[in-house]
């Protein structure tokens, strides 16, 4: 148990803080699920009532050998859940490969009362060092594919995430900048040092205009 | 037979009669009561000291209750689901009692319009009263009590085996711990429906058909294409582009003739002829039938509120390339699943073998049911 939480969090930082996020007995809904080790930890640490939402049949399989629900959807599509079906609605690295970040949102504010996300910074340093001094789209370790090839289709920085929340009235309750060496340069400069940042939303009222 | 050690090897078939007396009688949906019913099954694997570990298998249109092993040393065909029942298999018989039975209605031991009715010594025929799916499930229920068992681990099947499955917990809650629902609907489309009046329809027009009373001169003919009809239903577009392209069966030339020309048109025809050798005609117009009439949503007016008091943990799996029970009928099954919070794992696999990939995907299928039930049988779904 303690060894599958070490295990995955070395792996994927954002897991941690977003698994501190989670209030026990919670009922859960992870969209791109993976294998479903986040929601196996939470189920033994906090008895979350999970559900995962995955769209590759192979990791589909593994959830079921994890003994995590799953339900196979695309990410692109209307969710299909009832509005204000769970508590938490979690999104970790994957926002930037879906056709609408912004419908997405708005379909998790939607079913969920709160949203967790974890977010890829686009304006990480190396990545502004690598377009401002190469010329160059980045290849980094958390975007590790070719400008051609990359699913990473809709890239943006932690403002521009911040203009989105406000944009679709999403209230943004707390923010926890990773970095990759230095942690408290990415508190003081999220922007410039956060790889990733971890945002808790708000549910709110939807946004009439159409962005 | 060929030894195998994850064979089941050589089994029995079973009978187990009930509705000898008027108060055991079988209730039925359409009103009426069925006597002297009689429900062949077969059982694999041992069940344990307390009755927890018994699955119960759900079969499709055609099957029986042979899932697995053979009858005997020289039997080269075995059970419909072999390659997934056995020793170290999915339904690992190692771990799991497995029954199967033949569905009432049906014609492979089970009562059906085949059947001598008691009250006139001659067969049913078309006196037999019109059954559903609930109705194969209430028979199966009394199997069950039979075999002092009170709740399944899981119950199993695909396609009208899938709506057996997702019958049993909705008319026994309680007693269904898992349901595996596989290429299935909680109700088909006119499409579907469409496909099987053709069906019936041919089976009727065929002269000896003689309103279901044909003895021993039984309807060829009709039912054979039925199942030609059906069978394609069963392929998909790109399963019989690999299977046959347009290749000819006999001569590289046409026959300009309408003789079978093409391998399909022979296949089909093997096919149709093979299924009458082992099918009667009036079963498969009261199979269709039951299929035709199940509507889960019906008594409540919605799905979900039919899930509503359902307390089994579910695993949904539908195949891209069925266009018979297409995969968006599973995920309406779904929704209405999670709507009332119910454990659910859903997964619509990629096949190009249409319907009948429930039968052939076996890698896959084998790993998803092998894992749920053994989740199931450590005590829930891992929440």
């Amino acid at each position: 148990m303690e060894m599958l939480r070490q295990n995955i969090t070395e792996q994927r930082k954002d897991f941690a803080v977003i698994a501190d996020q989670i209030p026990d007995g919670a009922r859960m809904l992870d969209l791109g699920c993976g294998d479903g080790s986040l929601l196996k930890i939470l189920a033994l640490e906090k008895n979350i009532k999970g559900l995962g939402v995955e769209g590759d049949q192979n990791k589909i399989i593994e959830c079921i050998a994890n003994g995590v629900p799953v339900i196979h959807a695309d990410l692109n599509d209307k969710l299909p859940f009832k509005d204000n079906s769970f508590d938490y609605v979690i999104l970790s690295h994957t926002l930037q490969t879906v056709k609408r970040p912004d419908l997405l949102l708005r379909e998790m504010s939607r079913v969920g009362n709160m949203i967790v996300i974890s977010f890829i910074n686009f304006a990480f340093y190396k990545a502004r060092i690598q377009l401002l001094l190469r010329g160059r789209m980045p290849v980094t370790e958390t975007l590790p594919s070719t400008w051609f090839n990359t699913e990473n289709i809709h890239l943006a920085t932690i403002l521009d995430f911040r203009d989105l929340c406000a944009r679709l009235g999403l209230k943004i309750q707390h923010e926890t900048p990773l970095g990759q060496d230095a942690e408290w340069l990415a508190r003081v400069w999220p922007n410039m040092f956060a790889q990733t940042c971890v945002f808790v939303l708000k549910s709110g009222v939807y946004c009439i205009e159409n962005p | 037979m060929t030894e195998k050690s994850d064979s089941v090897g050589i089994v029995e078939a079973c009978d187990f009669v009930f509705g000898l007396t008027e108060d055991d009688y079988l209730p039925l949906d359409c009103g009426r009561k069925l006597g002297s019913v009689n429900i062949r099954y077969e059982t694999y694997g041992k069940l344990d000291d307390n009755a927890s570990n018994a699955v119960l298998l759900l079969h499709a249109l055609s099957g029986d209750a042979h899932a697995a092993g053979y009858y005997s040393a020289d039997d080269k065909k075995p059970g419909w689901w072999d390659e997934m029942v056995g020793p170290g298999k999915a339904f690992d018989t190692n771990r799991y009692f497995i029954v199967c039975s033949n569905v009432i209605g049906g014609c492979s031991g089970s009562t059906g319009p085949g059947s001598i009715n008691p009250a006139t010594g001659k067969a049913y025929g078309m006196d037999f009263p019109v059954i559903t799916i609930a109705d194969m499930v209430r028979a199966q229920y009394r199997l069950m009590r039979h075999l002092k068992i009170d709740q399944w681990l899981a119950v199993a099947g695909g396609s009208m085996g899938g709506m057996q499955a997702l019958q049993w917990a909705v008319s026994y809650p309680d007693a269904v711990k898992g349901v595996i629902a596989i290429a299935t609907s909680s109700k088909i489309s006119p499409q579907s429906i469409a496909f099987n009046w053709v069906g019936r329809e041919a089976i009727k027009n065929d002269p000896n058909w003689n309103n279901g009373d044909y003895g021993a001169n039984v309807p060829r003919q009709g039912l054979s294409t039925a199942r030609m009809l059906a069978h394609i239903t069963y392929l998909s577009d790109e399963s019989m582009l690999n299977k046959f392209g347009r290749s000819l069966q006999k001569s590289d030339k046409y026959s300009f003739d309408f003789d079978y020309d093409f391998a399909v048109e022979s296949y089909l025809q093997y096919q149709g002829a093979r299924f009458v050798d082992r099918f009667d005609a009036n079963s498969y117009l009261y199979i269709t039938r039951a299929i035709d009439y199940f509507d889960l949503s019906d008594e409540h007016g919605s799905l979900s509120g039919t899930f509503r008091h359902m307390k089994s943990d579910f695993m949904v799996i539908s195949f891209s390339s069925d266009w018979l029970f297409p995969p968006y009928q599973s995920e309406h099954i779904v929704k209405a699943l999670v709507e009332n919070g119910i454990n659910v794992t859903s997964c619509t696999l990629e096949s190009s073998y249409g319907h009948d990939a429930f039968l052939l995907e076996v890698d896959a299928l084998s790993r998803m049911t092998g894992d749920f039930l053994r989740n199931l049988q450590a005590g829930g779904n891992g929440q």
